[in-house]
């Protein structure tokens, strides 16, 4: 019950002081302190998200220009180390993607958007997970041609605001983003700044994601908890949103040794790429394509209340078959649920597994993602 | 009224004759947060001090419960099954776990009362 990290080494985000004024606990996460939840706890804050706008602080997360002569010139040179198409992104656009290693590994997966400033023609804006960002940085600078330049962005906070009511709460603040589709960004203006939003997130629900110069943080944050539907919400529900949501997160679904195919992740693939190839891995990929993979992430709901935990052993016919990547208890879905590697044949809805919780064999099926339904704005 | 002791796991130990009913405090149930399971022993299994007595889930990790003290479980709260909230409303009150009649009453003696438990919280921040 005790945090064993030490404060002292760990970063803090420009909005450090507005959580610990909010009574939030705070704790080492990537390397940053961050707040884990608020005094309302992690059930309310999930169940806030889910039901009104959650606003969280992911400025953690890394964020970079790719900057080149022009769109054709980055987008190819980023489809040489991911497998989305990223030269057929209109200004504006972003898609979901995998930094791949050569052997189909991934070592990060990322958010890829056009940037649709004025005067950043052949600029792509990525966002990358915390805990990956030195080493994906790396990557790109050890891999990228002389004529394309990566310029990490830590002077920008990163905020999101989640649920079926952000649309409306941020659009009181920021007029026009009301306006923004599913996976579309623009340049906005708060109280004389200049901000980006995206609409995207990691819940499943509606909602964006606002960068903002680091000065400007606290206005914003402070702006955003002013509107009624919003409250803080911390990494403990941002945990518990994404897993019934059925979204990976990188170190628990994806590391360097699972492919694209294995993490389920195929739907980012577009079928010219998965034909053509021409990314890292590229041959694994299609391997895994034509004759299936060995391993495959699906969705597992336990029988009962206990959850099981990410590690818990998957057995089948007495046999151990696979392993738990996340496990906890689903506040909307009202027990708990899973995500864990299966063989491929086993990876259907309704078939049945054991799970090895505290020496017990406990009944669990798959089960379709997600657990509960995305409520995307397209 | 009964006497009631802490343990250095924070648990409380609220005696009656031989008969020991067990929580865990208000920080512990502070500490973990919302819990979402609760497992609970065997009525009729023994149990020693630092034995696992039972296993409290919340959203984010499990954690076990130790037994403070020797004795055989002689009824659990199985509300708690069903309603594990009840420990973060009442983690002192609605919210016990178990009662253990007591093998070796003297291992009270080795508990800390609330004056000493408030001042062990304070000292581990």
């Amino acid at each position: 019950m005790s945090d064993s990290e030490t404060p002292q080494d760990l970063k803090t985000t420009p909005l450090s002081a507005e959580h610990e004024a909010l009574g939030a606990r705070m704790v080492p996460f990537a390397g940053y302190l961050m707040p884990v939840q608020y005094p309302a706890g992690i059930l309310a804050e999930h169940t806030h998200t889910r039901d009104k706008a959650g606003l969280f602080d992911v400025s953690h997360m890394g964020q970079a220009w790719l900057k080149g002569p022009d769109h054709e010139t980055t987008a190819a040179a980023l489809e040489e180390l991911v497998p989305a198409d990223i030269r057929s992104l209109e200004p504006g656009r972003q898609r979901y993607t995998q930094l791949l290693n050569d052997d189909g590994g991934i070592i990060d997966d990322l958010m890829v958007s056009r940037s649709a400033y004025p005067g950043t023609e052949g600029r792509l804006y990525l966002v990358v997970n915390a805990s990956r960002k030195a080493i994906d940085f790396a990557h790109l600078k050890s891999r990228l041609p002389d004529s394309i330049e990566i310029e990490e962005l830590p002077q920008w906070a990163l905020l999101a605001l989640q649920g079926p009511r952000a649309e409306a709460a941020l659009e009181t603040i920021i007029p026009g983003v009301a306006a923004l589709a599913f996976m579309q960004g623009a340049p906005f203006e708060f109280d004389g700044a200049a901000i980006y939003a995206t609409r995207s997130g990691y819940t499943g629900e509606d909602g964006y994601e606002i960068t903002v110069r680091n000065e400007h943080a606290k206005g914003l944050w402070q702006a955003l908890l002013a509107h009624p539907d919003v409250m803080p919400i911390g990494l403990g529900a941002r945990d518990s949103l994404r897993l019934e949501a059925g979204l990976s997160l990188y170190g628990h679904e994806l590391d360097e040794t699972v492919s694209p195919v294995e993490a389920s992740l195929l739907w980012s693939i577009p079928k010219q790429r998965r034909a053509e190839g021409g990314f890292p891995g590229a041959a694994r990929i299609q391997r895994e394509i034509a004759d299936g993979a060995a391993r495959k992430i699906a969705g597992i709901k336990p029988e009962g209340r206990a959850p099981a935990r990410d590690g818990t052993v998957i057995m089948s016919g007495g046999k151990e078959v696979g392993v738990i990547t996340s496990g906890g208890f689903g506040p909307s879905a009202g027990g708990p649920v899973a995500l864990g590697f299966v063989p491929p044949e086993l990876a259907k809805p309704g078939q049945a597994l054991d799970l090895m919780v505290r020496g017990k064999a406990l009944p669990a099926e798959i089960v379709k993602l997600p657990f509960v339904a995305k409520s995307f704005k397209r | 009224m009964s006497d009631v002791k802490y343990s250095k796991e924070h648990e409380w130990i609220s005696v009656d004759g031989d008969v020991a009913t067990i929580g865990i405090t208000k920080h512990a149930a502070e500490q973990l947060g919302d819990l979402v399971f609760v497992e609970l022993p065997a009525v009729g299994k023994t149990v020693a001090p630092g034995d696992e007595a039972a296993v409290v889930e919340s959203v984010k990790a499990a954690s076990e419960v130790y037994a403070p003290l020797s004795g055989e479980v002689v009824e659990v709260n199985s509300v708690l099954e069903g309603e594990p909230g009840k420990v973060n409303e009442a983690p002192e009150g609605e919210g016990w776990f178990l009662k253990l009649k007591l093998s070796s009453p003297s291992e009270l003696d080795g508990l800390m009362d609330e004056a000493a438990y408030n001042a062990f919280v304070e000292e581990q921040g």
